[in-house]
Protein backbone atom coordinates (compact mmCIF):
# COMPACT_ATOMS: atom_id res chain seq x y z
CA UNK A 1 0.00 0.00 0.00
CA UNK A 2 1.20 3.48 -0.88
CA UNK A 3 2.11 5.62 2.14
CA UNK A 4 -0.18 8.35 0.80
CA UNK A 5 -3.20 6.03 0.94
CA UNK A 6 -2.39 5.47 4.59
CA UNK A 7 -2.14 9.21 5.16
CA UNK A 8 -5.50 9.74 3.44
CA UNK A 9 -7.13 7.06 5.59
CA UNK A 10 -5.64 8.62 8.73
CA UNK A 11 -7.06 12.04 7.79
CA UNK A 12 -10.51 10.58 7.17
CA UNK A 13 -10.30 8.66 10.44
CA UNK A 14 -9.50 11.82 12.39
CA UNK A 15 -12.33 13.67 10.62
CA UNK A 16 -14.78 10.89 11.49
CA UNK A 17 -13.59 10.89 15.08
CA UNK A 18 -14.20 14.64 15.28
CA UNK A 19 -17.67 14.35 13.76
CA UNK A 20 -18.41 11.46 16.10
CA UNK A 21 -17.40 13.43 19.17
CA UNK A 22 -19.52 16.40 18.05
CA UNK A 23 -22.51 14.15 17.37
CA UNK A 24 -22.14 12.41 20.74
CA UNK A 25 -21.71 15.70 22.58
CA UNK A 26 -24.48 17.72 20.97
CA UNK A 27 -27.08 14.94 20.91
CA UNK A 28 -30.23 16.28 22.63
CA UNK A 29 -30.49 13.11 24.71
CA UNK A 30 -27.41 14.07 26.69
CA UNK A 31 -28.34 17.73 27.22
CA UNK A 32 -29.78 17.11 30.67
CA UNK A 33 -26.77 15.22 32.01
CA UNK A 34 -24.38 17.87 30.70
CA UNK A 35 -26.45 20.54 32.42
CA UNK A 36 -26.02 18.64 35.65
CA UNK A 37 -22.30 18.31 35.07
CA UNK A 38 -21.99 22.02 34.27
CA UNK A 39 -23.45 22.83 37.68
CA UNK A 40 -21.01 20.66 39.61
CA UNK A 41 -18.91 23.64 40.78
CA UNK A 42 -21.99 24.88 42.64
CA UNK A 43 -23.34 21.53 43.83
CA UNK A 44 -21.53 21.30 47.16
CA UNK A 45 -22.18 24.88 48.23
CA UNK A 46 -25.92 24.42 47.72
CA UNK A 47 -25.92 21.54 50.11
CA UNK A 48 -24.22 23.80 52.63
CA UNK A 49 -26.69 26.65 52.07
CA UNK A 50 -29.73 24.44 52.52
CA UNK A 51 -28.49 23.07 55.81
CA UNK A 52 -27.33 26.50 57.01
CA UNK A 53 -24.26 24.83 58.38
CA UNK A 54 -21.12 26.94 58.39
CA UNK A 55 -19.04 24.78 56.14
CA UNK A 56 -15.40 25.60 55.72
CA UNK A 57 -16.26 27.34 52.48
CA UNK A 58 -19.29 29.45 53.39
CA UNK A 59 -17.68 32.61 52.01
CA UNK A 60 -17.75 31.52 48.41
CA UNK A 61 -19.92 34.29 47.16
CA UNK A 62 -17.91 36.96 48.90
CA UNK A 63 -17.30 38.63 45.58
CA UNK A 64 -21.01 38.81 44.89
CA UNK A 65 -22.00 40.26 48.24
CA UNK A 66 -20.79 43.72 47.38
CA UNK B 1 -30.57 23.36 40.49
CA UNK B 2 -30.93 20.29 42.64
CA UNK B 3 -29.38 17.18 41.27
CA UNK B 4 -29.50 15.23 44.49
CA UNK B 5 -25.77 15.11 45.00
CA UNK B 6 -24.12 15.73 48.33
CA UNK B 7 -26.30 15.84 51.38
CA UNK B 8 -23.50 16.98 53.59
CA UNK B 9 -20.33 18.55 52.21
CA UNK B 10 -17.33 16.54 53.40
CA UNK B 11 -14.52 18.27 55.27
CA UNK B 12 -12.10 18.76 52.43
CA UNK B 13 -8.34 18.58 52.79
CA UNK B 14 -7.46 22.27 52.54
CA UNK B 15 -4.05 22.01 54.21
CA UNK B 16 -2.24 20.97 51.03
CA UNK B 17 -4.15 23.60 49.06
CA UNK B 18 -3.10 26.31 51.56
CA UNK B 19 0.53 25.22 51.43
CA UNK B 20 0.70 25.29 47.64
CA UNK B 21 -1.28 28.55 47.41
CA UNK B 22 1.16 30.38 49.70
CA UNK B 23 4.15 28.94 47.85
CA UNK B 24 2.62 30.07 44.55
CA UNK B 25 2.94 33.65 45.78
CA UNK B 26 6.43 33.14 47.20
CA UNK B 27 7.90 31.43 44.12
CA UNK B 28 6.09 33.87 41.86
CA UNK B 29 8.03 36.73 43.42
CA UNK B 30 11.33 34.82 43.33
CA UNK B 31 10.93 33.71 39.70
CA UNK B 32 9.73 37.07 38.42
CA UNK B 33 12.38 38.85 40.50
CA UNK B 34 15.07 36.86 38.69
CA UNK B 35 13.29 37.72 35.43
CA UNK B 36 13.46 41.44 36.16
CA UNK B 37 17.15 41.06 37.04
CA UNK B 38 17.76 39.36 33.67
CA UNK B 39 15.90 42.14 31.86
CA UNK B 40 18.11 44.65 33.69
CA UNK B 41 21.23 42.68 32.70
CA UNK B 42 20.34 43.04 29.03
CA UNK B 43 19.98 46.78 29.55
CA UNK B 44 23.02 47.20 31.85
CA UNK B 45 25.45 44.32 31.14
CA UNK B 46 27.62 45.26 34.17
CA UNK B 47 24.93 43.63 36.31
CA UNK B 48 26.24 40.26 35.12
CA UNK B 49 29.32 40.80 37.24
CA UNK B 50 28.06 41.21 40.78
CA UNK B 51 28.70 37.57 41.73
CA UNK B 52 30.40 35.84 38.86
CA UNK B 53 30.08 33.16 37.60
CA UNK B 54 26.79 32.48 39.41
CA UNK B 55 25.17 35.78 38.48
CA UNK B 56 25.83 35.39 34.77
CA UNK B 57 22.82 35.73 32.43
CA UNK B 58 23.44 32.28 30.98
CA UNK B 59 23.16 30.65 34.40
CA UNK B 60 20.29 32.73 35.75
CA UNK B 61 18.12 32.43 32.66
CA UNK B 62 17.24 28.73 33.18
CA UNK B 63 16.72 29.55 36.86
CA UNK B 64 14.12 32.15 35.83
CA UNK B 65 12.27 29.84 33.43
CA UNK B 66 12.29 26.91 35.85
CA UNK B 67 11.17 29.09 38.77
CA UNK B 68 8.24 30.70 36.99
CA UNK B 69 7.08 27.56 35.14
CA UNK B 70 7.67 24.79 37.64
CA UNK B 71 7.77 26.63 40.97
CA UNK B 72 5.19 29.40 40.49
CA UNK B 73 3.04 27.69 37.83
CA UNK B 74 3.53 24.25 39.37
CA UNK B 75 2.44 25.31 42.86
CA UNK B 76 -0.58 27.09 41.35
CA UNK B 77 -1.52 23.92 39.45
CA UNK B 78 -1.07 21.67 42.49
CA UNK B 79 -3.14 24.01 44.68
CA UNK B 80 -5.99 24.48 42.24
CA UNK B 81 -6.14 20.88 41.00
CA UNK B 82 -6.30 19.53 44.57
CA UNK B 83 -8.97 22.10 45.42
CA UNK B 84 -11.06 21.59 42.28
CA UNK B 85 -10.91 17.80 42.27
CA UNK B 86 -12.15 17.67 45.87
CA UNK B 87 -14.92 20.20 45.42
CA UNK B 88 -16.28 18.90 42.12
CA UNK B 89 -15.99 15.23 43.11
CA UNK B 90 -17.26 15.97 46.63
CA UNK B 91 -14.60 13.69 48.00
CA UNK B 92 -11.69 14.19 50.36
CA UNK B 93 -8.26 13.88 48.82
CA UNK B 94 -7.12 10.26 48.60
CA UNK B 95 -3.53 9.28 49.27
CA UNK B 96 -2.49 9.59 52.94
CA UNK B 97 1.27 10.12 53.23
CA UNK B 98 1.57 10.74 49.50
CA UNK B 99 -0.04 14.16 49.93
CA UNK B 100 2.64 15.76 52.14
CA UNK B 101 5.26 13.90 50.05
CA UNK B 102 4.06 15.78 46.97
CA UNK B 103 4.38 19.15 48.70
CA UNK B 104 7.78 18.61 50.29
CA UNK B 105 9.12 16.66 47.31
CA UNK B 106 8.21 19.46 44.94
CA UNK B 107 9.73 22.12 47.19
CA UNK B 108 12.91 20.02 47.38
CA UNK B 109 13.04 19.89 43.56
CA UNK B 110 12.67 23.67 43.39
CA UNK B 111 15.43 24.26 45.93
CA UNK B 112 17.68 21.77 44.11
CA UNK B 113 17.05 23.67 40.87
CA UNK B 114 17.86 26.98 42.54
CA UNK B 115 21.20 25.56 43.70
CA UNK B 116 22.32 23.52 40.68
CA UNK B 117 21.38 25.89 37.84
CA UNK B 118 23.49 28.87 39.02
CA UNK B 119 26.32 26.36 39.57
CA UNK B 120 26.12 25.62 35.86
CA UNK B 121 24.91 22.04 36.28
CA UNK B 122 22.53 21.59 33.37
CA UNK B 123 21.56 19.02 30.77
CA UNK B 124 21.16 21.97 28.36
CA UNK B 125 17.68 20.97 27.23
CA UNK B 126 15.45 24.01 27.35
CA UNK B 127 12.82 23.83 30.15
CA UNK B 128 14.29 20.43 31.06
CA UNK B 129 17.70 21.64 32.28
CA UNK B 130 17.73 19.78 35.58
CA UNK B 131 20.22 16.95 35.85
CA UNK B 132 19.28 13.30 36.17
CA UNK B 133 19.07 12.85 39.98
CA UNK B 134 16.59 15.74 40.17
CA UNK B 135 14.69 14.31 37.18
CA UNK B 136 14.20 11.09 39.13
CA UNK B 137 12.79 12.97 42.14
CA UNK B 138 10.43 14.85 39.80
CA UNK B 139 9.22 11.52 38.39
CA UNK B 140 8.51 10.15 41.89
CA UNK B 141 6.61 13.28 42.92
CA UNK B 142 4.68 13.27 39.67
CA UNK B 143 3.64 9.61 40.02
CA UNK B 144 2.45 10.40 43.56
CA UNK B 145 0.53 13.38 42.14
CA UNK B 146 -1.18 11.18 39.53
CA UNK B 147 -2.08 8.59 42.19
CA UNK B 148 -3.58 11.21 44.52
CA UNK B 149 -5.47 13.01 41.76
CA UNK B 150 -6.93 9.96 40.07
CA UNK B 151 -7.47 8.23 43.42
CA UNK B 152 -9.67 11.16 44.40
CA UNK B 153 -11.52 11.07 41.07
CA UNK B 154 -12.16 7.34 41.62
CA UNK B 155 -13.83 7.89 44.99
CA UNK B 156 -16.03 10.75 43.76
CA UNK B 157 -19.64 10.97 44.97
CA UNK B 158 -20.83 12.76 41.85
CA UNK B 159 -21.98 10.90 38.72
CA UNK B 160 -19.94 13.10 36.35
CA UNK B 161 -16.27 13.97 36.20
CA UNK B 162 -16.34 17.75 35.81
CA UNK B 163 -14.55 19.07 32.71
CA UNK B 164 -11.88 20.87 34.77
CA UNK B 165 -10.76 17.47 36.07
CA UNK B 166 -10.46 16.15 32.51
CA UNK B 167 -8.06 18.96 31.70
CA UNK B 168 -6.08 18.45 34.92
CA UNK B 169 -5.99 14.70 34.23
CA UNK B 170 -4.70 15.16 30.66
CA UNK B 171 -2.09 17.57 31.98
CA UNK B 172 -0.85 15.11 34.62
CA UNK B 173 -0.65 12.09 32.30
CA UNK B 174 0.94 13.90 29.37
CA UNK B 175 3.52 15.75 31.46
CA UNK B 176 4.54 12.39 32.97
CA UNK B 177 5.11 10.94 29.48
CA UNK B 178 6.91 14.05 28.21
CA UNK B 179 9.20 14.25 31.22
CA UNK B 180 10.17 10.59 31.18
CA UNK B 181 10.80 10.40 27.43
CA UNK B 182 12.70 13.67 27.10
CA UNK B 183 14.80 13.16 30.23
CA UNK B 184 16.13 9.75 29.11
CA UNK B 185 19.87 10.13 29.55
CA UNK B 186 23.07 8.25 30.21
CA UNK B 187 24.62 9.42 33.49
CA UNK B 188 28.40 9.73 33.51
CA UNK B 189 28.71 11.18 37.03
CA UNK B 190 26.50 12.37 39.88
CA UNK B 191 25.63 15.61 38.15
CA UNK B 192 26.41 15.00 34.49
CA UNK B 193 24.52 13.04 31.87
CA UNK B 194 24.15 12.87 28.11
CA UNK B 195 20.87 12.64 26.23
CA UNK B 196 19.88 9.15 25.10
CA UNK B 197 19.07 10.58 21.64
CA UNK B 198 21.27 12.25 19.09
CA UNK B 199 21.16 14.76 16.27
CA UNK B 200 17.90 15.87 14.67
CA UNK B 201 16.02 13.19 16.63
CA UNK B 202 17.23 14.68 19.90
CA UNK B 203 16.12 18.11 18.72
CA UNK B 204 12.70 16.80 17.71
CA UNK B 205 12.16 14.99 21.01
CA UNK B 206 13.29 18.10 22.88
CA UNK B 207 10.71 20.29 21.08
CA UNK B 208 8.02 17.65 21.20
CA UNK B 209 8.61 17.98 24.94
CA UNK B 210 9.09 21.74 24.84
CA UNK B 211 5.96 22.59 22.94
CA UNK B 212 3.81 20.18 24.90
CA UNK B 213 5.14 21.64 28.11
CA UNK B 214 3.39 24.72 26.72
CA UNK B 215 0.41 22.73 25.48
CA UNK B 216 -0.29 20.53 28.45
CA UNK B 217 1.47 22.14 31.38
CA UNK B 218 0.84 25.81 30.61
CA UNK B 219 -2.39 25.36 28.66
CA UNK B 220 -4.39 22.24 29.60
CA UNK B 221 -3.57 22.57 33.31
CA UNK B 222 -4.51 26.23 33.41
CA UNK B 223 -7.63 25.57 31.32
CA UNK B 224 -8.67 23.22 34.11
CA UNK B 225 -8.25 26.18 36.44
CA UNK B 226 -10.27 28.35 34.04
CA UNK B 227 -13.18 25.89 33.81
CA UNK B 228 -13.63 25.96 37.56
CA UNK B 229 -12.73 29.47 38.70
CA UNK B 230 -14.36 31.51 35.92
CA UNK B 231 -17.82 29.94 36.40
CA UNK B 232 -17.40 29.99 40.17
CA UNK B 233 -16.34 33.62 40.37
CA UNK B 234 -19.01 34.68 37.85
CA UNK B 235 -21.64 32.71 39.77
CA UNK B 236 -22.97 30.94 36.68
CA UNK B 237 -22.17 27.65 34.93
CA UNK B 238 -19.86 27.54 31.94
CA UNK B 239 -21.33 28.94 28.70
CA UNK B 240 -21.52 25.58 26.92
CA UNK B 241 -20.57 22.31 28.56
CA UNK B 242 -20.82 20.56 25.19
CA UNK B 243 -18.33 22.98 23.69
CA UNK B 244 -15.99 22.23 26.59
CA UNK B 245 -16.01 18.53 25.70
CA UNK B 246 -15.26 19.18 22.02
CA UNK B 247 -12.65 21.71 23.17
CA UNK B 248 -10.96 19.09 25.34
CA UNK B 249 -10.66 16.34 22.72
CA UNK B 250 -9.70 18.70 19.89
CA UNK B 251 -7.07 20.46 21.98
CA UNK B 252 -5.32 17.37 23.28
CA UNK B 253 -5.48 15.61 19.90
CA UNK B 254 -3.84 18.49 18.02
CA UNK B 255 -1.39 20.07 20.47
CA UNK B 256 0.84 17.00 20.55
CA UNK B 257 1.79 17.51 16.84
CA UNK B 258 2.84 21.17 16.96
CA UNK B 259 6.41 20.78 18.27
CA UNK B 260 8.30 20.84 14.92
CA UNK B 261 7.47 24.54 14.41
CA UNK B 262 10.37 25.23 16.81
CA UNK B 263 12.73 23.68 14.26
CA UNK B 264 11.84 25.48 11.02
CA UNK B 265 14.67 25.60 8.48
CA UNK B 266 16.75 23.22 10.60
CA UNK B 267 18.11 19.71 9.92
CA UNK B 268 14.64 18.33 10.70
CA UNK B 269 13.05 16.78 7.57
CA UNK B 270 11.02 19.34 5.66
CA UNK B 271 7.78 17.32 5.80
CA UNK B 272 7.98 17.26 9.60
CA UNK B 273 8.39 21.05 9.67
CA UNK B 274 5.35 21.47 7.42
CA UNK B 275 3.34 19.05 9.54
CA UNK B 276 4.18 21.06 12.66
CA UNK B 277 3.17 24.26 10.91
CA UNK B 278 -0.20 22.92 9.68
CA UNK B 279 -1.06 21.40 13.05
CA UNK B 280 -0.16 24.69 14.75
CA UNK B 281 -2.54 26.54 12.43
CA UNK B 282 -5.38 24.08 13.10
CA UNK B 283 -4.73 24.58 16.81
CA UNK B 284 -6.23 28.05 16.55
CA UNK B 285 -9.72 26.52 16.40
CA UNK B 286 -9.79 24.61 19.70
CA UNK B 287 -7.82 27.35 21.45
CA UNK B 288 -10.34 29.99 20.51
CA UNK B 289 -13.23 27.63 21.20
CA UNK B 290 -12.03 27.38 24.78
CA UNK B 291 -11.39 31.10 25.08
CA UNK B 292 -14.88 31.94 23.76
CA UNK B 293 -16.41 29.39 26.09
CA UNK B 294 -14.70 31.02 29.08
CA UNK B 295 -15.47 34.61 28.14
CA UNK B 296 -19.09 33.91 27.15
CA UNK B 297 -19.65 32.41 30.60
CA UNK B 298 -20.00 36.04 31.64
CA UNK B 299 -22.78 36.78 29.16
CA UNK B 300 -25.57 38.38 31.14
CA UNK B 301 -23.19 39.09 34.02
CA UNK B 302 -20.76 41.52 32.42
CA UNK B 303 -21.57 44.11 35.10
CA UNK B 304 -19.68 41.96 37.61
CA UNK B 305 -16.47 43.07 35.94
CA UNK B 306 -17.07 46.56 37.32
CA UNK B 307 -17.04 45.47 40.93
CA UNK B 308 -14.97 42.30 41.01
CA UNK B 309 -11.24 42.68 40.32
CA UNK B 310 -10.70 38.92 40.76
CA UNK B 311 -13.06 38.26 37.88
CA UNK B 312 -11.20 40.89 35.86
CA UNK B 313 -7.96 38.94 36.30
CA UNK B 314 -9.68 35.78 35.09
CA UNK B 315 -11.33 37.38 32.07
CA UNK B 316 -8.32 39.45 31.00
CA UNK B 317 -6.22 36.29 31.25
CA UNK B 318 -8.57 34.73 28.69
CA UNK B 319 -8.14 37.75 26.41
CA UNK B 320 -4.38 37.36 26.53
CA UNK B 321 -4.82 33.62 25.94
CA UNK B 322 -6.81 34.41 22.80
CA UNK B 323 -4.18 36.87 21.67
CA UNK B 324 -1.21 34.59 22.16
CA UNK B 325 -2.97 31.56 20.65
CA UNK B 326 -3.59 33.69 17.56
CA UNK B 327 -0.03 34.97 17.48
CA UNK B 328 1.46 31.48 17.95
CA UNK B 329 -0.08 29.88 14.84
CA UNK B 330 0.89 32.95 12.80
CA UNK B 331 4.50 32.67 13.98
CA UNK B 332 4.54 28.97 13.14
CA UNK B 333 4.01 29.79 9.44
CA UNK B 334 7.42 29.16 7.88
CA UNK B 335 7.69 32.50 6.09
CA UNK B 336 6.70 34.45 9.21
CA UNK B 337 9.06 32.31 11.25
CA UNK B 338 11.88 33.22 8.87
CA UNK B 339 11.48 36.76 10.19
CA UNK B 340 10.63 36.06 13.82
CA UNK B 341 12.98 33.17 14.63
CA UNK B 342 15.67 33.95 17.25
CA UNK B 343 14.39 37.50 17.68
CA UNK B 344 12.80 39.11 20.75
CA UNK B 345 9.40 38.59 19.13
CA UNK B 346 9.52 34.97 20.34
CA UNK B 347 10.24 36.08 23.90
CA UNK B 348 7.42 38.62 23.68
CA UNK B 349 5.04 35.90 22.46
CA UNK B 350 6.03 33.59 25.30
CA UNK B 351 5.42 36.32 27.86
CA UNK B 352 2.09 37.26 26.35
CA UNK B 353 1.12 33.71 27.28
CA UNK B 354 3.15 33.47 30.48
CA UNK B 355 2.30 36.83 32.06
CA UNK B 356 -1.03 37.50 30.38
CA UNK B 357 -2.55 34.04 30.53
CA UNK B 358 -0.74 31.75 32.99
CA UNK B 359 0.19 34.29 35.65
CA UNK B 360 -3.05 36.29 35.48
CA UNK B 361 -5.34 33.27 35.74
CA UNK B 362 -3.22 31.95 38.63
CA UNK B 363 -3.42 35.33 40.36
CA UNK B 364 -7.20 35.35 39.90
CA UNK B 365 -7.38 31.83 41.33
CA UNK B 366 -5.24 32.83 44.33
CA UNK B 367 -7.47 35.84 45.06
CA UNK B 368 -10.47 33.51 44.87
CA UNK B 369 -8.86 30.80 47.01
CA UNK B 370 -7.23 32.69 49.88
CA UNK B 371 -10.47 34.00 51.47
CA UNK B 372 -12.07 30.56 51.10
CA UNK B 373 -9.11 28.65 52.50
CA UNK B 374 -8.66 30.94 55.50
CA UNK B 375 -12.39 31.42 56.11
CA UNK B 376 -12.50 35.14 55.41
CA UNK B 377 -15.26 37.13 53.73
CA UNK B 378 -12.89 38.59 51.18
CA UNK B 379 -9.29 39.67 50.70
CA UNK B 380 -7.93 42.18 53.22
CA UNK B 381 -7.95 44.91 50.63
CA UNK B 382 -10.00 44.81 47.44
CA UNK B 383 -8.50 48.13 46.40
CA UNK B 384 -5.03 46.54 46.34
CA UNK B 385 -6.39 43.87 43.98
CA UNK B 386 -7.47 46.67 41.61
CA UNK B 387 -4.01 48.20 41.84
CA UNK B 388 -2.45 44.80 41.20
CA UNK B 389 -4.75 44.28 38.22
CA UNK B 390 -3.66 47.50 36.53
CA UNK B 391 0.02 46.95 37.31
CA UNK B 392 -0.16 43.45 35.84
CA UNK B 393 -2.10 44.49 32.74
CA UNK B 394 0.01 47.55 31.94
CA UNK B 395 3.20 45.62 32.73
CA UNK B 396 2.25 42.83 30.34
CA UNK B 397 1.28 45.23 27.55
CA UNK B 398 4.55 47.19 27.92
CA UNK B 399 6.50 43.95 27.90
CA UNK B 400 4.97 42.41 24.79
CA UNK B 401 4.68 45.63 22.79
CA UNK B 402 8.34 46.52 23.31
CA UNK B 403 9.44 43.05 22.25
CA UNK B 404 7.24 43.15 19.15
CA UNK B 405 9.08 46.28 18.13
CA UNK B 406 12.45 44.75 19.01
CA UNK B 407 11.65 41.48 17.25
CA UNK B 408 10.59 43.07 13.97
CA UNK B 409 13.54 45.45 14.14
CA UNK B 410 16.05 42.63 14.70
CA UNK B 411 14.47 40.37 12.09
CA UNK B 412 14.47 43.11 9.44
CA UNK B 413 18.03 44.25 10.25
CA UNK B 414 19.42 40.71 10.10
CA UNK B 415 17.91 40.03 6.67
CA UNK B 416 18.81 43.38 5.09
CA UNK B 417 21.30 43.06 2.23
CA UNK B 418 23.25 45.62 0.23
CA UNK B 419 23.09 45.51 -3.57
CA UNK B 420 26.45 43.71 -3.67
CA UNK B 421 25.12 40.92 -1.43
CA UNK B 422 26.84 41.90 1.81
CA UNK B 423 24.92 42.35 5.06
CA UNK B 424 23.70 45.91 5.69
CA UNK B 425 24.05 45.69 9.47
CA UNK B 426 26.45 43.94 11.78
CA UNK B 427 24.89 41.90 14.60
CA UNK B 428 26.00 44.36 17.25
CA UNK B 429 24.19 47.17 15.45
CA UNK B 430 20.94 45.26 15.95
CA UNK B 431 21.81 44.84 19.65
CA UNK B 432 22.41 48.56 19.97
CA UNK B 433 19.09 49.32 18.27
CA UNK B 434 17.33 47.03 20.79
CA UNK B 435 18.22 49.06 23.88
CA UNK B 436 15.04 51.22 24.01
CA UNK B 437 12.96 48.04 23.80
CA UNK B 438 15.03 46.38 26.51
CA UNK B 439 14.39 49.34 28.79
CA UNK B 440 10.61 49.31 28.24
CA UNK B 441 10.59 45.55 28.78
CA UNK B 442 12.46 46.03 32.09
CA UNK B 443 9.83 48.60 33.17
CA UNK B 444 6.98 46.29 32.18
CA UNK B 445 8.49 43.36 34.06
CA UNK B 446 9.08 45.56 37.11
CA UNK B 447 5.41 46.64 37.05
CA UNK B 448 4.38 43.01 37.05
CA UNK B 449 6.75 42.19 39.92
CA UNK B 450 5.50 45.12 42.02
CA UNK B 451 1.97 43.83 41.52
CA UNK B 452 3.06 40.40 42.82
CA UNK B 453 4.56 42.04 45.91
CA UNK B 454 1.24 43.82 46.55
CA UNK B 455 -0.48 40.46 46.29
CA UNK B 456 1.95 38.94 48.81
CA UNK B 457 1.21 41.77 51.27
CA UNK B 458 -2.53 41.45 50.70
CA UNK B 459 -2.40 37.68 51.20
CA UNK B 460 -0.32 38.12 54.35
CA UNK B 461 -2.80 40.61 55.85
CA UNK B 462 -5.75 38.41 54.90
CA UNK B 463 -4.21 35.35 56.51
CA UNK B 464 -2.97 37.22 59.59
CA UNK B 465 -6.30 39.01 60.16
CA UNK B 466 -7.16 38.57 63.83
CA UNK B 467 -10.93 38.54 63.63
CA UNK B 468 -12.26 35.41 61.95
CA UNK B 469 -15.22 35.76 59.67
CA UNK B 470 -18.78 35.19 60.82
CA UNK B 471 -21.83 35.10 58.67
CA UNK B 472 -23.40 38.48 59.48
CA UNK B 473 -23.07 41.19 56.88
CA UNK B 474 -21.93 43.71 59.53
CA UNK B 475 -18.68 41.87 59.96
CA UNK B 476 -18.29 41.81 56.21
CA UNK B 477 -18.53 45.60 56.24
CA UNK B 478 -16.10 45.97 59.10
CA UNK B 479 -13.59 43.76 57.34
CA UNK B 480 -14.13 45.76 54.20
CA UNK B 481 -13.82 49.09 56.02
CA UNK B 482 -10.02 49.52 56.00
CA UNK B 483 -9.84 49.66 52.24
CA UNK B 484 -12.17 52.62 52.00
CA UNK B 485 -10.15 54.51 54.56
Amino acid sequence: MDINTLRGIATIFVMLAFIGICWWTFSPRRKQQFNEAANLPFADEQAADVKKTPAEDSSLHSADKK
Amino acid sequence: MSNGLAIEPPAYNYKIVRQFTIMTVVWGIVGMGVGVLLAAQLMWPELNDFFQPYSHFGRLRPLHTNAVIFAFGGCALFATSFYVVQRTCQAVLWGGFLIPFIFWGWQAVIVAAAITLPMGLTSAKEYAELEWPIDIVITLVWVAYALVFFGTVMKRKTPHIYVANWFFGAFIITVAILHIVNSMAVPVSTMKSYSAYSGAMDAMIQWWYGHNAVGFYLTAGFLGMMYYFVPKQAGRPVYSYQLSIVHFWALIAIYIWAGPHHLHYSALPDWAQSLGMVMSLILLAPSWGGMINGIMTLSGAWDKLRTDPTLRFLVVSLSFYGMSTFEGPMMSIKTVNALSHDTDWTIGHVHSGALGWVAMISIGAVYHLVPVLYNRVQMWSVRLIYTHFWLATIGTVLYIASLWVNGLLQGLMWRAFNSDGTLTYSFVESVEASYPGYFVRFIGGAFFLIGMCLMAYNVYRTVAEKEPQNDSSESADSVAAPQTA
